[in-house]
C-alpha cells in the first residue's frame, strides 16, 4: 500500500455540515474549561472527514455539539447550509433524520434491559416503517445485519450483553445501514473492539459510504488510521483545529508542530502508511 | 431480569429476610383464622392479667372429678402459696439467728420450712431487730403453719332455713380433666390494661402497621421518584425549583414536620391511612435527592444519546431508559421507606400523634397504651416486650433483605 493514495477533491461538492466559531465552555470561574474553541469547518457531502486529536482535545464534545445533543456556547452550525434549528423536540427529531452517529464505547451504547431487536426495529419505525407487516421488518433487519456479516436469526430476541463487543458496533452500523442518514458521525468507533474487528468495521463505514453517499465524520486520536481511511483531516489540539485539508496533504506534508508531533508517535509496526517521505525538519 | 432475581434469591442475607417477612405475614394471615374475632374486644375485666390458661373456676366445680395422690402435690401447693417476700423475709431470719445458709435454694420450699420449724423461735429477740419487725415473724409463722393444715375445702349454701348448708367438698386429692371444664382461655400473652387479648391485637397491629408502611413507603418513593427523575433529567429551571422545595423539606427535620401535621388534621381525622400518607408526604426527600443524582449520571450516558438519536420522546427514555437502571436502587429505597414508615408510626403514637384509638390497634398504639398505663413499671412485660420484638423484627427482617439487595446489585460490597 506504498502507492501514493488518491483522494478525491470535495471543496467544490454541496455542504453538509458546517460550522462558524463554534465554542464550548465548561464550568465558570477558574474551574472554567473550553472545550471547544471557535472551530470552523465545511463538511461536504459525501466525504470522508476525520477530525484528529489526543484524548482530551475536545472531540468528543465538538461531536456532541454537531448531534444536536449539547448545545454551543457560542457560534452556529449550518445544516446543508442553512442554519440549523433544532429548537424544538419535533425539529430534534426531523435533524436526527439526517444525522446519526456511532458512538466508542459499544458496551454503554445499549440499553442492557431491551433485546437488540428493539434497537433495529425502533430505526424502521424512525424511517416510518411502523405499519409494516412482521416479515417485511424480519427481512429488513436481516439484510441490515447480512450487510454487517451478522446473522439476525441468530441474535433475534438476545441481550446486548450476550455479544461480543465488536459484534455490538456492527450492530450499531447495521442501525445506520436501514437509518441511511445524510452524516454518519463516528466517535472512536473502533477504539474499544478487538483488532481483527476494527479492520472489518473500517471496511463497512467505507463501503456504507459508497453505497448511500453519506458524509462520514470519523473521530479518532490515530492519525496513521485517519491518513488510510479519509479524503480530508481535521487535526485538534485543546479545542481548536489547528491544521485541515486533504488527507495526503495534510499527513504528507505536516505545517503545524502538534501534526508532526502526532506523525512521530505512530508506531514504527505502522510502516505500511509510508511516513518516510514526511520532512519532521520543515 | 430472571437472572437477576435468581442472584438475589441466592443471597443468604436476602433470603433470611425474606423468610422472616414472609413469616410474620403468614402469622398475620392466619392467626384470625385460628382465632376469629374483634382484636379490641375487651375480654378481661381490670388489666394486665398475666399470660397463661384460665380455667373457670365456676365450671371446673362441676366437672367429674377424678381422684390421683401425686407424691409432690403437697409440696408445690407450698411453692405457689409461698410468695417471694415471705421466703426474702425467712431467709433474713435465718440469717440474723445465724444459720448456716450458704448453699439454701429459696426455690426448694419443702428445705426452706423444715429450716423453719428448725430455727424459728417466738421467744428469740434477735440482735437488731424492732420489735415490729418480731410481730411480723409471728404472724408469718402462723400463716405458713396454716398454710399445709386443711386438706379440703367445703361449699356451702343457704337452705330453706336460711343456715348455711354445706353442699360440696373438695379435696385436695380432687382433679378435673381441662377437657371437661367449659371455659378454658388461653393467653399466650395476656391481656393489655383494657382487659384485651394482647396476641390477638398484636397480629392486627402488625397487619395495620406493616400496611402503614408500605402506604408510606409508597408515597413516599412516588413522589421521591417523579421529582428525583424530573429534576435529573429534564434539569434547567425545573431542577432548580424541585430542588428548592427538597431543600426546603431537609432543613426541617422530617419527624418535627410529621408532628406538625399529624397535629394539625386533628384527632378526629387521623385514621391509619391517613397517617401513612403524612408519614409517606415528609419522608420523600432523600429518595429524589439520590434519585436525581442517579438520573445526572445516566443521562449523559451513550444508550440514552442513542435513543435520543432514534427519535424516542421524553416520557419513554425515562421509562425505558432510565428507570430499569434506577430501578434496584428504587426497590432498596423502598423498602427503607417502609421500614421506616412503621417506625415512625411507633414514634408518633407514642406521643399520641398515631392513627385515633377507637379504630384499629397498631404497633405504636400498642406501646402507647402499655406506657401511659404503666405496663413497663409493673411488670407487665407481656403489654409491651411482644410490641418492641415485632418492630424489631420487622425492621431488622426489611433491613436484611435490604442489605442482600445492595450486595447483588453493588457487587463491589461483596465480601
Ligand atoms: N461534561 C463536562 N463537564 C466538564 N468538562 C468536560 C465535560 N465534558 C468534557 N469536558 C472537558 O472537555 C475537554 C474535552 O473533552 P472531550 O471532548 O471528551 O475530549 P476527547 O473526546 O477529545 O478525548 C476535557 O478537558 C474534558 O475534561
Ligand atoms: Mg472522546
Amino acid at each position: 500500500m506504498s502507492e501514493a493514495r488518491v483522494t478525491k477533491d470535495f471543496t467544490n461538492a454541496p455542504l453538509c455540515l458546517s460550522g462558524k466559531g463554534v465554542t464550548k465552555i465548561f464550568g465558570f470561574g477558574n474551574k472554567k474549561t473550553v472545550a471547544v474553541d471557535h472551530v470552523d469547518f465545511e463538511f461536504h457531502e459525501g466525504e470522508f472527514v476525520s477530525i484528529v486529536g489526543e484524548s482530551g482535545s475536545g472531540k468528543t464534545t465538538l461531536s456532541k455539539m454537531l448531534l444536536g445533543l449539547s448545545n454551543a456556547t457560542e457560534g452556529e452550525i449550518f445544516f446543508q447550509g442553512k442554519p440549523r434549528d433544532i429548537s424544538s423536540g419535533r425539529k430534534k427529531r426531523e435533524y436526527w433524520k439526517g444525522i446519526q452517529a456511532i458512538f466508542q464505547d459499544p458496551f454503554s451504547s445499549f440499553n442492557t434491559f431491551q433485546k437488540i431487536d428493539t434497537v433495529l426495529l425502533d430505526c424502521i419505525h424512525m424511517r416510518g416503517g411502523k405499519n409494516l407487516s412482521k416479515e417485511e421488518k424480519f427481512n429488513m433487519m436481516t439484510e441490515a445485519c447480512h450487510f454487517v456479516n451478522l446473522e439476525f436469526k441468530e441474535l433475534t430476541n438476545k441481550y446486548p450483553f450476550e455479544l461480543s463487543g465488536g459484534q455490538m458496533q456492527r450492530l450499531m452500523i447495521a442501525r445506520i445501514f436501514l437509518l441511511k442518514p445524510k452524516i454518519l458521525l463516528a466517535d472512536e468507533p473502533t477504539s474499544m473492539v478487538d483488532a481483527c474487528s476494527r479492520a472489518t468495521i473500517l471496511d463497512m463505514l467505507l463501503n456504507l459510504r459508497d453505497e448511500i453517499g453519506m458524509t462520514v465524520i470519523f473521530i479518532t486520536h490515530d492519525i496513521g488510521l485517519a491518513y488510510y481511511i479519509s479524503d480530508t483531516v481535521y487535526i485538534m489540539e485543546h479545542g481548536k483545529f489547528v491544521e485541515y485539508g486533504k488527507a495526503d496533504e495534510v499527513i504528507l506534508n505536516p505545517k503545524a508542530a502538534y501534526t508532526k508531533r502526532l506523525i512521530s508517535d505512530v508506531p514504527k509496526i505502522h510502516e505500511e502508511w509510508d511516513l518516510s517521505t514526511v520532512d519532521l525538519m520543515a | 431480569m430472571k437472572n437477576t432475581l435468581r442472584q438475589v434469591f441466592h443471597s443468604s442475607k436476602f433470603v433470611a429476610g425474606f423468610i422472616i417477612f414472609v413469616a410474620i405475614l403468614l402469622m398475620m394471615f392466619i392467626y384470625p383464622l385460628i382465632n376469629p374475632g374483634n382484636p379490641l374486644q375487651q375480654i378481661g375485666v381490670g388489666t394486665f392479667a398475666k399470660p397463661g390458661t384460665y380455667v373457670s373456676l365456676y365450671d371446673a366445680t362441676k366437672s367429674p372429678v377424678s381422684t390421683f395422690r401425686l407424691p409432690d402435690a403437697a409440696e408445690k401447693r407450698l411453692g405457689t402459696s409461698l410468695s417471694e417476700e415471705d421466703k426474702v423475709a425467712m431467709v433474713e431470719w435465718f440469717e440474723a439467728v445465724g444459720a448456716d445458709i450458704s448453699d439454701l435454694d429459696t426455690n426448694d420450699t419443702e428445705k426452706m420450712l423444715e429450716m423453719w420449724d428448725e430455727y424459728y423461735d417466738p421467744s428469740a429477740k434477735p440482735k437488731g431487730m424492732i420489735r415490729a419487725k418480731i410481730l411480723y415473724y409471728g404472724r408469718l409463722d402462723k400463716s405458713l403453719k396454716e398454710m399445709g393444715g386443711s386438706d379440703s375445702i367445703s361449699i356451702a349454701d343457704k337452705n330453706e332455713e336460711g343456715e348455711l348448708e354445706e353442699t360440696k367438698k373438695i379435696l385436695d386429692t380432687d382433679y378435673v380433666n381441662t377437657k371437661d371444664v367449659a371455659n378454658v382461655k388461653t393467653l399466650p400473652l395476656g391481656t393489655d390494661n383494657f382487659g384485651r387479648d394482647v396476641l390477638k391485637e398484636l397480629v392486627s397491629a402488625t397487619g395495620t402497621s406493616i400496611r402503614i408502611g408500605l402506604i408510606a413507603g409508597i408515597v413516599a418513593t412516588l413522589i421521591g421518584l417523579t421529582f428525583g427523575l424530573l429534576a435529573g433529567y429534564v434539569g434547567g429551571i425545573l431542577d432548580d425549583i424541585i430542588m428548592f422545595v427538597t431543600n426546603i423539606f431537609t432543613v426541617i427535620p422530617g419527624f418535627v414536620l410529621l408532628i406538625l401535621i399529624s397535629y394539625s388534621i386533628g384527632q378526629e381525622q387521623r385514621g391509619a391511612a391517613v397517617v401513612a400518607i403524612v408519614i409517606g408526604f415528609t419522608s420523600w426527600t432523600w429518595t429524589a435527592r439520590s434519585v436525581r443524582s442517579q438520573v445526572i449520571s445516566l443521562r449523559n450516558r451513550d444508550h440514552v444519546n442513542l435513543s435520543k438519536l432514534s427519535g424516542h420522546s421524553l416520557v419513554r427514555i425515562v421509562l425505558t431508559d432510565i428507570l430499569p437502571y434506577i430501578a434496584s436502587y428504587v426497590v432498596m429505597a423502598f423498602i427503607l421507606q417502609v421500614s421506616s414508615g412503621i417506625l415512625s408510626e411507633a414514634q408518633l403514637s407514642l406521643l399520641g400523634l398515631g392513627p385515633k384509638t377507637t379504630e384499629v390497634p397498631t404497633l405504636g398504639l400498642m406501646m402507647n397504651w402499655a406506657m401511659l398505663y404503666s405496663a413497663h413499671t409493673n411488670g407487665s412485660w407481656w403489654a409491651y416486650f411482644p410490641v418492641i420484638l415485632t418492630i424489631t423484627l420487622i425492621s431488622f427482617s426489611l433491613n436484611l433483605m435490604n442489605t442482600g439487595l445492595d450486595q447483588v446489585f453493588n457487587p463491589t460490597l461483596r465480601d
